[in-house]
């Protein structure tokens, strides 16, 4: 018996790492999944774009766990393609009970004084309005259940602390708490339940790339990833270099069940004690 | 399979309320028990003293779960007692992994200045104190261990934010959230995590009682339950007017389990949205 029989899940994000982890541990637990993804460049982002390669694999471990997933390409930018995305997956799934707003970007850092103006809006566009778009388009379904739902926010210790160089990105994910917040408050009386979860830096490509190696050690010339994981096992009391997507997923699963069903409001790190670092 | 099989946890305050809650819990998962309680009336206490009965109540469930349990009337005020208890439940359960310090009284109500000297002391030496000093008496033995453990302080939404006419109780709840980050710290490198939970109102005899329903009532002449939960509900943003000890306990089993093990340092409500309301 899963914690999560029977319900559906909205992934953004769904097609490779945090996403595709959630989409799994989700599948696991007995949910569907509804999700997509832009699989597209991002302009200034230090990582390679998601593929349709990457979404097939998401959706091919979903249905080897015996769950359905309908995956589509579609844009947080773009709200009449996350409405058609999500319209799609409840026409052929019949419901949402949880919405995990994950999909987001990290791009060119530098200094908030030296940051291109369109570097800083795109930042906020998918981080914060894409978050927003997300749970816009998810919320009139969640109202329909008797029960409620459960709306997961993807914020960072960047979302409860600043960050050098990050100035778009901190700024972005502190925004996330402040909707989170606010639609806490807003969708209470309908038994929806609003959490933001708060991720120190995670094995995955946004993290586990040349720019943040550089960004992180500029001692060195030609910095690797194992160069900056041996930093940030300093930015962490327990000494841990990443935490893996699964760890993330974990507090996602446990937020999303019943539980929970008296968590809402609630900005959780999962962060190996950064924040109290 | 339970998610805590083969752990051994120590709880205090066990023989009611939130406490039979988590040793019952953690026992359904497949932990032993070791548990104090006072058993004893506290001077103040809005709530009538835990008996003998209650201790053996929490002996027979966890027994009838067939889980072991070392349970001892001993009083958080006491740091002798304290490890006297944890160190006659290691000698029979054989090792430490998790501590629920969970005691904690509510007691005189009324504006800080007409508080007496020995009402806010008291309170301090219980719901702060105690809860040092049961962590002083359990670290060594988690330690021991080698393989990491996890602490977990009870506090309470008037740990993040002040109720009027429970001074004392809004400070020494705060109390714990310091002890808690500072512990936090400490214990990483042991792979030790120390996180609180700041529960809202909890059906159990602390706020399940007339002099809890007079705080929330002033203006009726001799409120009942419905009334209280009239006045409760309006503390909250999701539409009750007080949360389950299960509720509290299943926040407990998720923090306590390995799909928390990179959670440390965390202030965790399950309040209903009270915080954020």
């Amino acid at each position: 018996m899963g914690r999560l029989d029977g319900k559906v899940v909205l992934v953004s994000g769904v097609a490779r790492s945090q996403g595709r982890s959630h989409a799994l541990r989700f599948a696991q637990e007995g949910a569907d999944v509804i999700g997509f993804d832009v699989l597209d460049e991002i302009k200034g982002s230090p990582s390679p774009a998601a593929t349709q390669a990457d979404m097939d694999e998401t959706v091919r471990q979903v249905e080897a766990l015996d769950r359905r997933i309908v995956a589509t390409k579609a844009d947080v930018r773009d709200y009449a393609a996350v409405k058609a995305a999500v319209e799609e997956g409840v026409a052929q799934l019949g419901r949402i009970d949880v919405v995990l707003g994950n999909a987001g970007v990290f791009t060119a850092p530098s200094l908030a004084e030296d940051m291109e103006d369109d570097i800083f809006m795109d930042t906020l566009d998918i981080n914060v309005a894409g978050v927003w778009r997300t749970a816009k388009a998810a919320i009139p379904h969640l109202k329909k259940n008797e029960h409620g739902g459960s709306i997961i926010l993807t914020s960072s210790v960047a979302g409860l602390m600043g960050y050098p160089n990050f100035a778009h990105y901190v700024a972005s994910k502190h925004a996330v708490v402040g909707l989170m917040r606010t639609l806490a408050l807003e969708l209470a009386p309908h038994h929806i339940r609003v959490n933001s979860v708060h991720p120190g830096s995670v094995n995955t490509v946004m993290v586990m790339n040349d720019t943040l190696a550089r960004l992180f050690r500029p001692d060195l010339e030609n910095p690797t990833t194992d160069d900056f994981k041996a930093v940030a096992k300093q930015m962490n009391p327990m000494g841990i270099d990443l935490l893996e997507a699964y760890d993330i997923s974990n507090a996602m699963v446990f937020l999303a069940s019943d539980e929970a069903r008296y968590i809402t409001g609630v900005t959780l790190p999962v962060d190996a004690g950064t924040m109290v670092q | 399979m339970g998610r805590l099989d083969g752990k051994v946890v120590f709880i205090t305050g066990v023989a009611r309320g939130q406490g039979r809650s988590h040793a019952i819990r953690f026992a359904e998962e497949g932990a032993d028990i070791i548990g104090i309680d006072v058993v004893e009336p506290i001077a103040g206490s809005t709530s009538p003293p835990a008996t003998q009965a209650d201790m053996d109540e929490t002996v027979r469930a966890v027994e009838a779960l067939d889980r072991r349990i070392v349970a001892t009337k001993a009083d958080v005020r006491s740091l002798e007692q304290v490890k006297k208890a944890v160190d006659d439940g290691v000698a029979q359960l054989g090792r430490l992994d998790v501590v629920i310090a969970n005691a904690g009284v509510s007691t005189f109500m009324g504006p800080a200045e007409s508080l007496t000297e020995e009402a806010f002391v008291d309170m301090v030496d219980i719901n702060l104190t105690g809860v040092w000093r049961s962590c002083a008496a359990a670290i060594p033995h988690i330690k021991a261990g080698g393989r990491g453990g996890s602490i977990i302080m009870t506090s309470s939404a008037a740990g993040l934010m002040a109720y009027a006419n429970v001074g004392h109780y809004v400070a020494a709840k705060h109390g714990v959230v310091g002890l808690m980050r500072t512990l936090a710290l400490e214990l990483a490198p042991d792979s030790i995590r120390v996180n609180s939970i700041h529960p809202t109102t909890v059906d159990t005899p602390m706020v399940n009682n007339e002099a809890t329903f007079r705080l929330f009532r002033p203006d009726v002449e001799n409120p009942g339950v419905d009334d209280f939960i009239e006045a409760a509900k309006v503390m909250n943003a999701l539409p009750i007017g007080w949360v389950e000890a299960v509720d509290i306990s299943n926040a407990m089993v998720w923090l306590a389990s390995d799909e928390a093990r990179y959670v440390t340092g965390v202030t965790l409500p399950v309040d209903a949205g009270a915080v954020i309301k």
